[in-house]
C-alpha cells in the first residue's frame, strides 16, 4: 500500500516544472529532507539528550545564554535548546507516521467499500463522516488526551493522543477523496468489463478500483503531516502534551518559553518555533508542489509561448 | 475569384513532456466565398487543428508557423491570423469567420438564454442598435435557421433545447453575424442520423441563402457528400489530395484517398455474402418477451422506461444487429443481457433459464465488447493480464503458466503482436485496443458476444479490419452475437437479422437486407432516407427522392 503511494508521487516531473512551481516544489523538497534527516540522525547531531539536565562537569544552569558548551542556552528548567530542538523533529516525525497510518488505511478502506457498494451502508459512513467533521480537532485532542492519559502523559500516551485526535479529523478527508474517486471509477467501463466476466465485488474492489482511485492521496498527504504536528504542538503548547522527560516535543518548549520572552530571552522560543515553521512550510509546499505537478492543466511548460493575453485590453 | 481564407504553409506543433510534437505540416489550403470546402481525415491528421488556427484558437501549448489569411471576399485576403492583436482577432471573430462546434451543449452557456447568447455577439460587435431590436433580430435569426415557435424560445435556456435545436441555435449565432465563413467541426457528429440529415439541410441554406462558405471538418464521408463542393484528405498533418467532390469519390489519386474510401461501409450496397450460420432450429441463446427496463427516477420524479415491452430472440450462431437512435434502448437491452442493468418487468431467459440475481452461471458465457477501448481498459493492467482476466476469475485451476499461454494464443488469435502482451492500454492504438477487447471476452469461448458499438470510437480504417475481424472470428468460433450500433451501414455489413429499435419499443425487425432495403416501417424509413451514403451523385439523386423529402426537405 504504502509502496503504491511512493510509486505514484510524480516525482520524474521535478523536470518538467517551471519557475515558481519549481521552485515551491525544491523548497518544499529540501526542507522535508532536512527534517526526515534531523530526525532519523537526531541521536548522533543533538550534543545532549532531551531530558539531560547535568554532564560531567555539573548542572547546565537555567536559562543560561548561547555559549560553546550550549550553542542555544538553556531553558528555564535548564534543558539544551539545541538538543531539545534536534530531539523534537524525531516526536514530530513519529506524529506524523503514526496519524497517517491510523487515518489512511481506515479512511481508504471505507471509502473503497462506502464507495464502490453504495446504498444505506455509504448514506451511514457519509453522515458519520460529516459529523466528524464538525468537530473542531484540536478540542478533540484535549478531550482524547485526556480520556488517554488524565492529561499529562508520556511518550506513547501523548503521541497516542495525538494521533488518534488528527486521525478522527483525518480519516474522513481520506474517506471522500477515496469514495469520490471510487464512485467516478466504479462507472468505467473497464469496472463494467470486469463485472460482465463475472468477477466477484472483492477482487473488483483490490484489483481494478482500488489502485486507480489512490493516485491523490500522496498530495493529501504531504498536506495533512503538516496538520499533524500543528496538532501535536498545539496540544503541547495548551499543555496536553508530552513530560519533557519522556520526549522532546516543540509545542511544550514554545509554551515554557511564553515568559521568557518578555524578559529579553529569545534563545528559547524561536528555535522550536522555527523547527515547526520550517517543517509545515516544507511539507506543505511539497504537498502543493505535487499537486501542481500532477495536474497536466496546471503544470507549465518550458516551451511554451507565454499564452496571448485574449481578455486583456492591449489594442492594435 | 478571391479568397475568403487561404492558408499558406501551416506548420503547427504542440509542446508536450517529451519535445515537441508536430500536428500540422505545410498545409496550404484556401475557400472561396459561398464555397463547402470539407477537410476529411482519421483522427490525428490535424484536420482541427487546421480549422482552429483560422480563428485564431489554439491553445497556449501551441506554435504555429505560416500564415492563415483571412478576407471578406471582396479583395484577396490579407489579414494574417496568426499575427493579428487580441483586439483585432476578437474583431474578426463572428464577422470574417465563426465556429460551430461538435458538441452543442457544450457550445452554449447553460446559464443564460438563447436570446442573451444571441445578442451577446451582436453587442460585441455593435450591431443591433437597442435591446429591443437586438432580440427582434435574434428571433428573425432563430426563425431563419429553422427553429420553431422563436418568439418564446428566445427565452429558452440550451437544456430546454434538443441537441439539433441547439446546434441550429449555434449557426444563428454566426449567420446573425452576418459572418462569410462558417468553420464547422464535426458539426452533425453527436446528433443522431435523422437530425444530422436536418443540421447538413440547414448548412446547404447558409450557403445557398445566405451566402456563406463553410470550412467542413469531418470525418464521414457520407457527410463530405452530402454536402461539400470540394474536399481536402489530410493524413499525418499534410493534405494528401484536393479535388471537387465528384471527381475525388469517383477517381481518388492518392493512394490513401483509396484506402480511406474502400474501407467506407457503403449502405446500400448489399450485405456481406456468408453462408447462413444461424441455427433457428435449436434452442434460443437469448430469448425476451415482453421485456421492460426502467430508470429510476430521482426522489418525486417518475422513472424513464428505457425498454418498452420487447420480444426478441436470438439463436445459436447468429449475427443480430440492433440499431436505433440514442435513447432508443438499444445499449439498455445490451447491457440488462449481461446483467449489468437490472430487468424491471417482463421475461429475459439466457441459455434456456430465466436470468436470475446468481450470474456467475451465466457469466462465463457471455462475452462483452464496450464501445470505448479506451476506457473499457484497467489502465494499470498489462493487455495480458486484462485478456487473462475472465480465466483468473472462472478458470483458476489452469495455473498461472497455462492462463499466460491461452491469454498469448487469444492475442494472436486477434491478430496483435506478441510483443503487444506486456504493454499497457494506453500504449496501444484505438483499432488495437478493440481488438484486446475482442479477445478478452473472447477468452471464455462464450456462446453469445455482446457488442455495443464496437466500432463508433474508431476512424474508418481501423473500423473495416475490426469489422473483418469480428466476422472471421464469428465464422471460426459460430458464437451468437448481439451487434448494438447507430450505424445501419456497418449494420448492413455485419448482421444476418435486424431489429430497429425506436423510443424503447420495436419499429420493426426481419432480415437484414429486407428492412434495410425495403423497409416497410415509417420510422425505419426515415432513419434510411436520413443516412447520408458516400457517394456524391447517388446522395444528390437521394436528395430528390420523394421518400427522402418528408425528413431532409425544409
Amino acid at each position: 500500500m504504502a509502496l503504491v503511494l511512493v510509486r505514484r508521487l510524480p516525482l520524474p516531473r521535478l523536470r518538467t516544472g517551471v519557475g515558481v512551481q519549481r521552485a515551491m516544489l525544491l523548497t518544499g523538497l529540501v526542507l522535508t529532507a532536512l527534517f526526515v534527516l534531523t530526525a532519523v540522525l537526531g541521536p548522533a547531531l543533538a550534543p545532549h539528550g532531551y531530558a539531560q539536565l547535568r554532564d560531567t562537569e555539573g548542572l547546565f544552569g537555567s536559562q543560561q545564554h548561547p555559549s560553546g558548551s550550549h550553542p542555544l542556552g538553556t531553558t528555564i528548567a535548564g534543558y539544551d535548546v539545541l538538543s531539545r530542538t534536534i530531539w523534537g523533529a524525531r516526536t514530530a516525525l513519529l506524529i506524523i507516521l503514526a496519524a497517517l497510518l491510523l487515518s489512511v488505511v481506515p479512511g481508504t478502506v471505507l471509502g473503497l467499500v462506502s464507495g464502490y457498494l453504495g446504498g444505506r451502508l455509504d448514506r451511514l459512513l457519509v453522515g458519520l463522516a460529516d459529523a466528524l467533521y464538525a468537530f473542531p480537532p484540536l478540542l478533540l485532542a484535549i478531550v482524547m488526551s485526556i480520556v488517554i492519559s488524565g492529561g499529562q502523559s508520556s511518550l506513547v500516551g501523548g503521541l497516542g493522543a495525538a494521533a488518534c485526535s488528527v486521525a478522527v479529523s483525518f480519516v474522513p478527508q481520506y474517506f471522500r477523496v477515496v469514495r469520490a474517486e471510487v464512485i467516478r471509477v466504479k462507472s468505467e467501463p473497464f469496472v463494467d468489463a470486469a463485472r460482465v466476466i463475472g468477477t466477484g465485488p472483492w477482487r473488483i474492489m483490490t484489483r481494478h478500483v482500488l489502485r486507480n482511485s489512490v493516485r491523490t492521496l500522496p498530495l493529501i498527504f504531504t498536506i495533512n503531516a503538516s496538520e499533524a504536528i500543528l496538532t501535536l504542538a498545539g496540544l503541547g503548547f495548551l499543555g496536553f502534551g508530552i513530560e519533557p522527560n519522556s520526549a522532546a516535543e516543540w509545542g511544550y518548549d514554545l509554551n515554557r518559553a511564553v515568559a521568557d520572552v518578555t524578559s529579553g530571552i529569545w534563545w528559547t522560543a524561536i528555535p522550536p518555533g522555527l523547527g515547526i515553521v520550517l517543517t509545515v512550510l516544507g511539507t506543505t509546499l511539497l504537498g502543493e508542489g505535487l499537486t501542481d505537478l500532477a495536474d497536466p492543466r496546471l503544470r507549465r511548460r518550458t516551451d511554451a509561448p507565454v499564452p496571448p493575453a485574449d481578455g486583456g485590453g492591449d489594442g492594435d | 475569384m478571391t479568397d475568403l481564407l487561404r492558408i499558406e504553409d501551416l506548420h503547427v506543433s504542440f509542446a508536450t513532456d517529451t519535445g515537441p510534437a508536430p500536428a500540422v505540416g505545410g498545409v496550404s489550403l484556401s475557400v472561396a466565398p459561398g464555397e463547402v470546402l470539407a477537410l476529411v481525415g482519421e483522427s490525428g491528421s490535424g484536420k482541427t487543428v487546421t480549422a482552429r488556427s483560422v480563428l485564431g484558437l489554439l491553445p497556449a501549448t501551441a506554435t504555429a508557423h505560416g500564415r492563415v489569411l483571412l478576407g471578406d471576399g471582396t479583395a484577396d485576403p490579407e489579414e494574417d491570423v496568426l499575427t493579428a492583436s487580441p483586439a483585432r482577432l476578437r474583431a474578426l471573430r463572428g464577422t470574417h469567420a465563426a465556429m460551430v462546434f461538435q458538441e452543442p451543449s457544450t457550445a452554449l452557456n447553460p446559464v443564460f438564454t438563447i436570446g442573451w447568447q444571441l445578442t451577446e455577439g451582436l453587442r460585441a460587435h455593435g450591431h443591433g442598435g437597442s435591446k429591443s431590436e437586438r432580440r427582434a433580430l435574434a428571433i428573425e435569426w432563430l426563425d431563419k435557421v429553422g427553429i420553431p415557435d422563436p418568439a418564446t424560445r428566445v427565452d429558452h435556456y440550451p437544456h430546454q433545447l434538443s441537441g439539433g435545436q441547439k446546434q441550429r441555435a449555434v449557426i444563428a449565432m454566426a449567420l446573425a453575424l452576418g459572418t462569410r465563413l462558417i468553420v464547422a467541426d464535426e458539426p452533425t457528429t453527436a446528433l443522431d442520423v435523422t437530425v444530422q440529415a436536418e443540421i447538413l439541410e440547414l448548412l446547404h441554406r447558409c450557403r445557398t441563402d445566405f451566402g456563406t462558405a463553410v470550412l467542413l471538418i469531418t470525418h464521414n464521408m457520407g457527410v463530405v457528400a452530402d454536402l461539400a463542393d470540394r474536399v481536402a484528405v489530410m493524413r499525418a498533418g499534410q493534405v494528401v489530395e484536393q479535388a471537387p467532390v465528384r471527381d475525388l469519390f469517383a477517381a481518388p489519386a492518392a493512394p490513401y484517398t483509396r484506402e480511406l474510401l474502400a474501407a467506407v461501409p457503403d449502405f446500400g450496397t448489399g450485405g456481406r455474402a456468408r453462408p447462413a450460420a444461424a441455427d433457428v432450429a435449436g434452442q434460443p441463446v437469448v430469448r425476451a418477451s415482453q421485456l421492460v427496463v426502467d430508470y429510476p427516477g430521482r426522489l418525486g420524479s417518475k422513472g424513464f422506461r428505457a425498454v418498452d415491452g420487447v420480444n426478441f430472440e436470438i439463436h445459436p450462431g447468429e449475427m443480430l444487429g440492433l440499431v436505433g437512435e440514442s435513447g432508443s434502448g438499444k445499449t439498455t437491452i445490451g447491457r440488462a443481457i449481461a446483467g449489468l442493468t437490472p430487468v424491471t418487468g417482463g421475461r429475459l431467459e439466457l441459455f434456456g433459464e430465466p436470468l436470475t440475481r446468481k450470474r456467475k452461471a451465466v457469466a462465463g458465457r457471455i462475452g462483452y465488447v464496450f464501445q470505448d477501448p479506451a476506457t473499457s481498459f484497467n489502465p494499470l493492467l498489462t493487455i495480458t493480464d486484462s485478456i487473462a482476466e475472465p480465466l483468473v476469475v472462472h478458470r483458476r485451476e489452469l495455473g498461472a503458466k497455462e492462463i499466460r499461454t491461452q491469454a498469448e494464443a487469444l492475442l494472436e488469435a486477434v491478430h496483435l503482436p506478441r510483443a503487444y502482451a506486456d504493454r499497457y492500454p494506453h500504449e496501444l492504438s484505438g483499432g488495437q485496443r478493440q481488438r484486446a477487447s475482442l479477445a478478452r471476452a473472447l477468452a471464455l469461448r462464450p456462446k453469445l458476444l455482446v457488442a455495443d458499438e464496437p466500432t463508433s470510437a474508431l476512424d474508418v480504417s481501423v473500423q473495416a479490419k475490426v469489422l473483418d475481424l469480428f466476422a472471421e472470428l464469428q465464422q471460426e468460433l459460430g458464437f451468437a452475437a448481439l451487434f448494438v450500433s447507430h450505424d445501419l451501414a456497418v449494420v448492413e455489413q455485419v448482421a444476418d437479422r435486424v431489429i430497429v429499435l425506436h423510443r424503447g419499443r420495436i419499429a420493426e425487425e426481419g432480415a437484414t437486407s429486407q428492412v434495410l432495403g425495403s423497409p416497410q416501417d415509417d420510422y425505419t424509413r426515415r432513419l434510411v432516407a436520413a443516412l447520408p451514403v458516400p457517394d456524391p451523385v447517388r446522395q444528390a439523386r437521394r436528395h430528390h427522392s420523394p421518400v427522402a423529402e418528408g425528413v431532409t426537405g425544409p
